[in-house]
């Protein structure tokens, strides 16, 4: 018995040459759309009760269309989406909000968008406030909260009633970390009593806590269907290989510009990141061996050749960095068209979060003489953290706590 | 168009209290409140009778008061800002709430029925602040004021299939937002609200036919001015003519229901 049965779902947005066409259409006038713009291609699945499933993909992959659809507000243009129950999706939260009203005013407001009855709201409404924690705040008006406070009656009322399939847009992150937990237990206690979820995310870490099954979209068709872990990996080789064909000529998809100068005699090939199986990845476990595999072509004979490699954070403060001179590893005089391959190998002793790979191709033990190649953000990674305890901070330091009672 | 009802009936909650919150949000904040919704209308009926009742009192037949100019146009203004206010929000009434319609799944209709609901209320305040005028005025209300409801009725059917077709066929061509204030006020101009019918040219009096408000505001103008029954053959026609369109607005509603999230 599924819970939510999506069969052969198709979205084309059509465009007419004329709007009137589409007008005409409406009166049962057969008329042609000029072009028909597929996002979504025969995808179908089913969801058991309580299952929980992540829906992963590249920007544009249909994501949200499909979402859409499921929550009903977007009709599919062909095929057919079967829910037992009721939906109830966090899109976006604070939909309708009404600043100059109180929070209790817009809590009944949203609910009864829901489609709950006065009387249904406020019964709940206690537990609403409850929930939300924002103290006298709940019957000011609503231009008079933080952000925060807005987000956490928002995600009150938006999970006051338990859904019986829920879908999450990327709206994990509500609120102060305290408010996070939270929200993120109340999830985990509609999943509980059978509470069928549906999220959507770019992070790996709240996929693989929360989900128990993946899917991958890509260019409007599932691409992959399986355990979170494996339609992950897939992801990440999808993604890598992405930027890797790419990285050369564009702007970063963080909005950062890598920035590649030098003169050329010697030039980087490829680089990629290496788990410790040996494969391809954009997220590295804390602690886990990692490789840095960075292949290198001498276009013209020079007198030494030298690696340097420095990993980042986000903020571009430089973790770790190194390079062959100081390592003793100089090449000596290498002739045109020859090629190298150099592999840093170290533990991922580092803080959960994102990191880059800034490398150059010189001379000696400085870029001042000679600067083949200079590339920054040269390839982007993630640092994960589902195997240790919780910690922070920037590095991991392995500890063993022993407690004794004297 | 039962379903249409059925969650009509479902979500009367939720539009009640959106009509109540609209009036709420309007007024937050402001000293005088609600009595804005009668100073507005009041203020337009009191300049154009300080600048037209001059030239115009000679020519009103039929009323004893001499502030009758007045009260012609107040009989008149009524009926047209319950017209012009619902035709011109449900114009842009989807893509306001364009983004609320992609991310939250509700009956749409409930949408035009707030217009629906939050129009009748000011309406309600402007005829009871036209009320406190007239016995100002010292201008009887007479018991033919019960022929108000139903042309309150139909002017609502009017507005709201105008008003829906328009807002509907708005989401995919835009330039019907720009183009109906402006037929709203050419209509405004051509349907004797201002000025009292008898002074249109026999020529433009053709023209008239055509315009479907012309006889509802007569009706407005027989039962509040001169105290009579409008006209009751006339109204049967324009009622059935407003059932048409306001039937062809829920169609069309219905029939663009499923492409207009993809337009917004």
């Amino acid at each position: 018995m599924s819970l939510l049965k999506v069969t052969e779902v198709t979205k084309a947005y059509c465009a007419y040459s004329s709007e009137w066409l589409r007008v005409l259409r409406w009166f049962g006038i057969p008329t042609r759309p000029k072009e028909e713009h597929c996002v979504l291609n025969g995808i179908s699945f089913e969801i058991k009760p309580g299952e929980a499933v992540g829906l992963v993909g590249q920007n544009g992959a249909g994501k949200s269309t499909l979402l859409k659809i499921i929550t009903g507000t977007l009709q599919p243009s062909s095929g057919s989406v079967h829910v037992d129950g009721r939906v109830a999706a966090i899109l976006e939260l604070g939909m309708g909000f009404n600043a100059e009203l109180t929070g209790r005013e817009n809590v009944l407001h949203a609910a009864g968008l829901m489609g709950f009855s006065k009387e249904q709201i406020k019964a709940e409404m206690a537990k609403i406030e409850a929930f939300a924690e924002i103290g006298d705040y709940f019957d000011e008006p609503v231009r008079t909260y933080s952000s925060g406070m807005q987000m956490r009656v928002a995600f009150s009322v938006a999970t006051a009633f338990r859904p019986d399939v829920l879908i999450i847009d990327e709206a994990l992150s509500v609120g102060d970390s305290y408010f996070q937990h939270k929200s993120f237990a109340r999830i985990k206690e509609f999943q509980e009593q059978g509470t069928t979820l549906l999220l959507v995310s770019h992070d790996r870490a709240s996929i693989q806590a929360l989900c128990s099954r993946a899917i991958l979209l890509e260019k409007g068709t599932v691409l992959k269907d399986g355990l979170p872990e494996e339609v992950m990996d897939f992801y990440s080789a999808l993604v890598a290989e992405k930027e890797s064909s790419t990285i050369r000529t564009t702007p970063l998809k963080d909005g950062k510009v890598q920035t590649i100068s030098g003169t050329g005699e010697a030039t980087i090939d490829n680089v990629v990141i290496l788990n410790s199986k040996g494969q391809i990845a954009e997220f590295i476990e804390v602690g886990e061996r990692m490789s840095l595999v960075v292949q290198v072509t001498v276009n013209t004979s020079i007198e030494s050749l030298v690696l340097g490699y420095g990993i980042r954070d986000r903020l571009g403060q430089t973790i770790f960095g190194t390079n062959t001179w100081h390592t003793k590893q100089v090449i000596e005089k290498p002739i045109a068209g020859s090629r190298y391959e150099f592999r840093a190998n170290f533990d991922a002793i580092l803080g959960i979060g994102s990191y880059s790979v800034q490398l150059a191709l010189v001379d000696k033990e400085t870029h001042y003489t000679a600067n083949y190649e200079w590339r920054d953000l040269a390839l982007v990674f993630n640092v994960i953290n589902s195997t240790k305890s919780l910690f922070i901070g920037c590095t991991w330091i392995d500890t063993s706590i022993e407690v004794d009672k004297i | 168009m039962f379903g249409m009802l059925r969650s009509l009936w479902h979500y009367r909650g939720f539009i009640a209290s959106s009509v109540r919150n609209e009036f709420i949000t309007k007024f937050a904040r402001s000293r005088l409140g609600g009595l804005w919704m009668i100073i507005h209308p009041l203020v337009q009926v009191a300049i154009y009778t300080l600048i037209l009742s001059n030239v115009l009192a000679a020519k009103l037949p039929g009323i004893e008061n001499r502030y009758a100019y007045a009260i012609y146009l107040i009989a008149g203004t009524i009926a047209w800002s319950l017209f012009s206010e619902i035709i011109s929000r449900c114009l842009n009434l989807f893509i306001e709430h364009g983004n609320l319609m992609k991310k939250m799944r509700f009956p749409r209709i409930a949408l035009p029925a707030i217009v629906v609901g939050s129009s009748l209320m000011n309406y309600l305040v402007l005829l009871l602040a036209a009320c406190i005028v007239f016995m100002i005025l010292q201008h009887d209300i007479t018991a033919q004021s019960i022929w108000l409801i139903p042309l309150t009725i139909i002017v609502l059917m009017l507005a709201l299939g105008i008003g829906l077709l328009l807002g509907v066929l708005n989401i995919f061509i835009r330039d019907i937002g720009q183009v109906t204030p402006i037929l709203l006020q050419l209509t405004y101009w051509f349907t004797p609200i201002v000025y009292p019918q008898n002074i249109i040219p026999n020529w433009a009096k053709q023209a008239l036919c055509f315009n479907p408000l012309y006889p509802i505001i007569e009706g407005y103008h027989e039962v509040i001015a001169y105290g009579r029954p409008p006209n009751i053959t006339q109204l049967t026609y324009i009622f059935l003519f407003s059932l048409v369109l306001l039937l062809l607005g829920l169609f069309v509603f219905r029939r663009a229901s499923a492409e207009m999230v993809d337009a917004l």
